[in-house]
């Protein structure tokens, strides 16, 4: 673990951590096309399609917007609050996002540059492999609740602060069932790590069960097999945690305006909007690599597939990066869909009510998530014996 | 370079995209121009009356609460549920197991407890 041993691995390394933050930050306008689109298309209307082609310069209309709307300080507002919460609010979504890992390892034979020779090197398709992946995850994202209520203080606003105190009570709530849904995935897996989660889940569905050898060639091997409850759990919980409808009692037109961003315009309102995608796409990152196999490709082994590339290309070296471009691509395929489901939901569903959100959350949640718990470890402790 | 530092160098990533944001927001956005109403608090169109510091529910104190007492029992369960497996392949299963339902089950009670003692309820 580090940055690299040499100049080189140390600038590739630092190079993709900017780049996997700008795929972050990249990717918030597409989804927000996508998101208007996508409203427009279930609710029969056109939606954004006069700048551009299919309405994709729209994108840049708005950031050009955003940029030059006039930035000032409300006069109740505390001023190192109010401006830190938007910064802040960016800052969970980037570091868990590149602990995501997104492809296999891309290996880098000996080469001549310089005059020099320079070493092989593997550089893995993430921001920095850590042991405790989920562990990590969770804790740097649960730290979102911190902005809410730094922007809700901050603005000096009895709206805002509503806004913000219903959003945390609401994200720490959710976070309970957020936790214990995966500890059945952990007890699964053996391992905190997301790359060892991943690789445990290629080839075909099998196990064996009190002696007997079960296998369904027919069926892929993915977590949400082993896990269907922990995995709806999981993403309900994944929607309540990043203020999305049906959870987004942040907001409220006719009760509350616009929550804890009230008071916010322009960039400032841009980088929660960033925030809150960021936490759309650590979720559905982390629902990708429990339950859907993470970049693997159903049937098909990791192993098969280093083979195949090997027969294609003429060094190892770019072998690996076929074969990490492949997978990269059968990640954000996955990766899509479970964006295209958080739209999808949200022009679906209506929203709850307060007391019906914590109802839900405490007492039918938390409990399934517990009836998870106990069933995994029961069957997994039956299985053994 | 141990692994907090790279955590560092993407905050900082983060936070420097932020400050160029901010720059360009600075030197292409409209100059403040000043206007009594506009900086006021927000209020749907009507002068505010309340004071900046407005009254909230003691209900969200009460979650926050619960919610720590809850997250520590389930953090508790993270390093039983990573190494469970491995006390069954070394014949400690069944006492591992049995001391976590143990621990399941004084966490069931105090759920049960707090949902009788009314503490979730919102009105």
């Amino acid at each position: 673990m580090g940055m690299g041993k040499d100049i080189f691995e140390i600038t590739v390394n630092g190079l993709k951590l900017v780049v996997i933050f700008l795929m972050m930050v990249q990717m918030v306008p597409i989804l927000v096309w996508l998101e208007r689109r996508g409203s427009a298309f279930i609710q029969d209307r056109l939606g954004p399609n006069r700048v551009g082609p299919l309405g994709l310069m729209q994108l840049l209309a708005d950031a050009v917007k955003f940029l030059t709307k006039e930035n000032f300080v409300p006069q109740n507002a505390k001023t190192f609050l109010y401006y830190a919460a938007p910064v802040f609010a960016l800052i969970p979504g980037a570091v868990a996002f590149s602990a995501i890992p997104m492809s296999s390892p891309i290996q880098v034979g000996t080469f001549e540059m310089f005059g020099s020779t320079w070493g092989p090197y593997t550089f893995l398709v993430q921001g920095y492999e850590i042991g405790v992946g989920i562990v990590f995850i969770l804790g740097v994202s649960s730290l979102a609740a911190y902005t809410l209520l730094m922007a809700g203080w901050g603005s000096g606003n009895k709206y805002t602060l509503m806004g913000a105190l219903r959003a945390s009570a609401q994200t720490i709530s959710y976070e309970l069932a957020l936790g214990l849904s995966i500890v059945g995935v952990i007890m699964l897996y053996g391992t905190f790590n997301l790359t060892e989660m991943t690789l445990a889940q290629q080839g075909p569905l099998s196990f064996t069960f009190l002696g007997h050898s079960i296998a369904a060639n027919w069926l892929p091997n993915w977590g949400i097999f082993y896990q269907p409850l922990g995995a709806v759990l999981f993403f309900s919980a994944a929607f309540a945690e990043s203020n999305r409808l049906p959870f987004d009692l942040a907001e409220g037109e006719s009760e509350l305006v616009g929550g804890f961003h009230t008071e916010y315009g322009g960039f400032k309102f841009n980088m929660f909007f960033i925030g809150e995608y960021g936490h759309m796409m650590i979720a559905s990152g982390l629902m990708v690599l429990f339950f859907f196999g993470g970049y693997t490709i159903p049937f098909v082994s990791i192993a098969e597939l280093n083979e195949w590339a090997a027969g294609v290309t003429s060094t190892a070296g770019k072998a690996s990066a076929l074969v990490a471009l492949i997978h990269f691509l059968a990640f954000n395929i996955k990766f899509a869909f479970f964006m295209w489901v958080f739209i999808w939901v949200r022009w679906t569903l209506p929203r709850f009510r307060y007391d019906q959100l914590m109802d839900l959350g405490w007492k039918t949640m938390l409990p399934w998530a517990l009836a998870n718990t106990i069933i995994t470890a029961f069957v997994i402790f039956i299985a053994s014996l | 370079m141990p692994l907090g530092g790279v955590i560092f160098i993407v905050i900082f990533i983060a936070l420097f995209g932020a400050f160029l944001v901010w720059l360009a927001a600075n030197i292409t956005g409209t100059k403040p121009v000043y206007n009594p109403v506009k900086y006021e608090p927000y209020e749907c169109g009507i002068p505010g009356i309340e004071k900046k510091e407005t009254k909230i529910s003691v209900k969200y104190y009460l979650t926050a609460i619960l919610f720590i007492l809850f997250d520590i029992e389930i953090i508790f369960m993270y390093p039983w549920a990573i190494s469970f497996r491995e006390f069954i392949s070394t014949g400690g299963g069944a006492f591992v197991f049995i001391s976590m339902m143990v621990f399941i089950a004084i966490f069931i009670f105090g759920l049960f407890w707090e949902v009788k003692s009314k503490a979730l309820e919102w009105d």
